[in-house]
């Protein structure tokens, strides 16, 4: 068989582009399959890492790789850290082959462009007070993908400094940890740019993802729960998607600060339940989109300090302590099209300044009429009540709660408000839930 | 002999129709909120202020007056060679057994049917032992006064300082004391009223989302566990029975 070793990119592009013009003509296919067969040789090199051959480690099978080299792991369990990649080369485990570093430090060390690593159990990274160790450290690198590892007991789970276009997929993290202070976080981003964070799970770390500068990433269908600290974490993180993501029962929710230009959506933030726990703290943040949330069962569903410029609409907030706590220091936020269902208080807020708009949400503490039947209620709503104004400035006032004076001061208030701000209202509400 | 006078007076009590009365009309107001509300917690939680106020409400104020107007029947038993004690704890008996009964009937098994879980027997429990307090603080004030108007504005009175007048209160030493941690303060002063200990009993079966923050977890944990339950159980047990014991000292040493 010929071997192509190498092509000029300009030739290929004049290929590529010639197959195009004949498209739908016989000629694309052949021309492409001829690229195929030509090429593919020239990347085929194989190693095999198996504990009865040959090549018995993965450090190894990784020496011996060449760029563009794959290296099949086969099961058993390997001793090994501090396992270094600095070429383009694929790892793959077959059988789940087991990398046990015995807390002797990182796992893999990559610093490459083009590196796949997947199929790996890895565990016991082991930790320390100095640095940062993890069962996959990614630095100054391009185009990483960890697809499908499972990582146990690990410090960090995989932590990306400094990197562009990495894709981290459906990987398993889980740590058993039980304070802040020794436990690192599962998939850790700092300084990356376009990541691609995918269906991963993580469990037991201080926080399940954490980002500090890094922007135009993608953080879709993860699972984050029981973490030590946070579900998600993240700071000076612009421009950056949050799709489906779960956030379960962390210790302290979820807090995410100083960014801009964030979009949330359709993500469930369920059960963080205690004191200081957020369904999410929105601190700083700025110019965002919140849609298709739903907060259940939360102490505090959202908390939002110096936010702007945010829409939030079409989200769920079910039975919280507090749906919303708005702080003062808030402005132009839009609240559109949200349902408030069984939250013992649906706003709580500490001032009487209110620069934020609360039209045509569903409060089913409404108890206005709709003579005119187009299904928004004739009289304006306000979500603030006396208790709860109360209840934030005084916890111990909740010794009163459901209490039939505390009921009777409610109402009074609702007629003429006089403590509760009055600029907090919903000229809109629907009378009906949104079927969202 | 106590029997004979406690069954006499269930008999003059249920002929009286107005323990009937209370009992449909707790009985309408149960089902009627169990089958209209959808969201059955919150049909739990409307249910909740008419348990805490008008059990109380009614027992007081029915206690007070029935006293006052069986007075010529009390003189009548004093006479004969029977214990004052006796009377008088078979007098407290005969209007607990019927007004429990009417609560039972309208309230606790309509809850239990609906709720066969800890949050029905919770509603059964309280509503039982406001009734217990709230007569024996009925007698209490029948025995120490004789002026039957005065009686029946002291247990009004009494009613609304309990359901109302100790919440503000409260609410008004919270706000002067409001730099010192209170949680503690908190618990103290909730067992003070009976009505406050029976809505934080019951709102912590009920409301999860009510217990709120370090306050909240506070309460979850004292009256949650089972040494609060119990601490709980023990007070509202306080709240009847000295009460009683004191009505039936003034009515030992009261000349009739």
């Amino acid at each position: 068989m010929f071997k192509i070793t190498f092509i000029p990119n300009i030739i290929l592009n004049y290929l590529f582009k010639f197959s195009d013009k004949l498209k739908g003509s016989r000629y694309s296919l052949s021309i492409s399959l001829i690229l195929c067969i030509g090429i593919s040789p020239s990347y085929a090199g194989v190693i095999i890492v198996d504990k009865s051959q040959a090549i018995q480690t993965v450090q190894q099978g990784i020496s011996q790789a060449k760029n563009g080299d794959t290296v099949y792991v086969q099961a058993g369990v390997y001793h090994e850290s501090k396992l270094i990649i600095e070429k383009s080369i694929t790892l793959i485990g077959k059988g789940w082959p087991v990398i046990d570093a015995q807390n002797k430090g990182e796992i893999f060390f990559i610093r490459s462009r083009n590196v796949w690593l997947q199929g790996f159990k890895l565990q016991h990274t082991g930790r320390s007070d100095l640095k940062e160790i993890g069962a996959v450290m990614i630095y100054d690198s391009y185009a990483i993908t960890v697809l499908n590892n499972q990582i146990e007991d690990a410090n960090f789970g995989i932590s990306v400094q400094n990197s562009k276009c990495c894709t981290i997929k459906d990987n398993h993290i889980k740590a058993f940890n039980k304070d802040e202070v020794l436990s690192g976080n599962g998939i850790h981003g700092w300084k990356a740019d376009s990541l691609i964070i995918i269906g991963n799970t993580i469990s037991g770390h201080r926080d399940g993802l954490y980002f500090e500068f890094v922007k135009n990433s993608l953080i879709w269908r993860n699972v984050s729960t029981q973490n030590v600290r946070y579900g998600i974490h993240f700071m000076f993180s612009n421009n950056n998607t949050y799709i489906g993501n779960i956030f379960e029962k962390n210790e302290a929710g979820v807090a995410v600060m100083f960014s801009s230009k964030i979009q949330m959506y359709n993500n469930y933030f369920y059960d963080n339940w205690g004191d200081a726990t957020y369904g999410i703290l929105l601190k700083e943040i700025t110019d965002s989109h919140i849609s298709g949330n739903s907060f259940v069962q939360n102490t505090i569903a959202l908390q939002m300090e110096g936010c702007s410029r945010i829409m939030i609409f079409k989200n769920k907030f079910i039975n919280n302590g507090f749906a919303l706590k708005i702080q003062a220091s808030c402005d132009d936020n839009a609240f559109t099209s949200n349902n408030f269902i069984a939250n013992t208080f649906d706003i709580a807020t500490n001032g009487t300044l209110v620069l934020n708009t609360f039209d045509g949400n569903y409060w089913d503490k409404y108890e206005g009429y709709d003579l005119d039947r187009n299904k928004i209620g004739d009289i304006s709503f306000h979500p603030v009540s006396l208790y709860s104004m109360i209840i934030a400035h005084n916890p111990a006032a909740l010794m009163l709660f459901r209490s039939f004076m505390v009921t009777l001061l409610d109402k009074s208030e609702k007629l003429m408000p006089i403590i509760t701000p009055e600029s907090l209202v919903d000229h809109f509400p629907h009378m009906k839930p949104f079927d969202l | 002999m106590m029997r004979k006078i406690i069954k006499y007076v269930l008999g003059d009590i249920i002929r009286n129709k107005m323990v009937l009365v209370y009992t449909i009309l707790l009985f309408v107001i149960s089902l009627s909120v169990f089958n209209i509300e959808t969201n059955t917690s919150k049909g739990i939680l409307s249910l909740l202020n008419i348990i805490l106020l008008i059990v109380p409400l009614t027992c007081i104020i029915f206690s007070t007056i029935y006293i006052y107007n069986s007075s010529e029947f009390i003189e009548l038993l004093v006479s004969q060679p029977i214990k004052r004690k006796t009377i008088w704890y078979s007098l407290y008996f005969g209007l607990v057994l019927s007004l429990s009964l009417a609560y039972i009937i309208g309230i606790g098994l309509p809850a239990l049917y609906y709720f066969p879980n800890a949050k029905g027997l919770m509603i059964l429990v309280v509503g039982l032992f406001l009734t217990w307090v709230f007569v024996s603080i009925a007698l209490l004030i029948a025995g120490s006064s004789r002026d039957k108007t005065k009686g029946i504005a002291i247990a009004i009175v009494s009613w609304l300082f309990f359901a109302i007048f100790y919440d503000i209160l409260v609410l008004f030493i919270l706000f002067q004391f409001q730099d010192y941690p209170l949680e503690g303060a908190m618990i103290v002063l909730s067992f003070l009223n009976p009505i406050d200990l029976s809505r934080i009993q019951l709102l912590l079966q009920i409301d999860a989302a009510a217990i709120i923050g370090y306050t909240g977890a506070v309460f979850k944990i004292f009256f949650g566990r089972g040494l609060g339950i119990l601490i709980c159980v023990l007070s509202m047990c306080a709240w009847f029975l000295i009460p009683l014991w004191l009505s039936v000292k003034i009515f030992q040493k009261r000349d009739i």
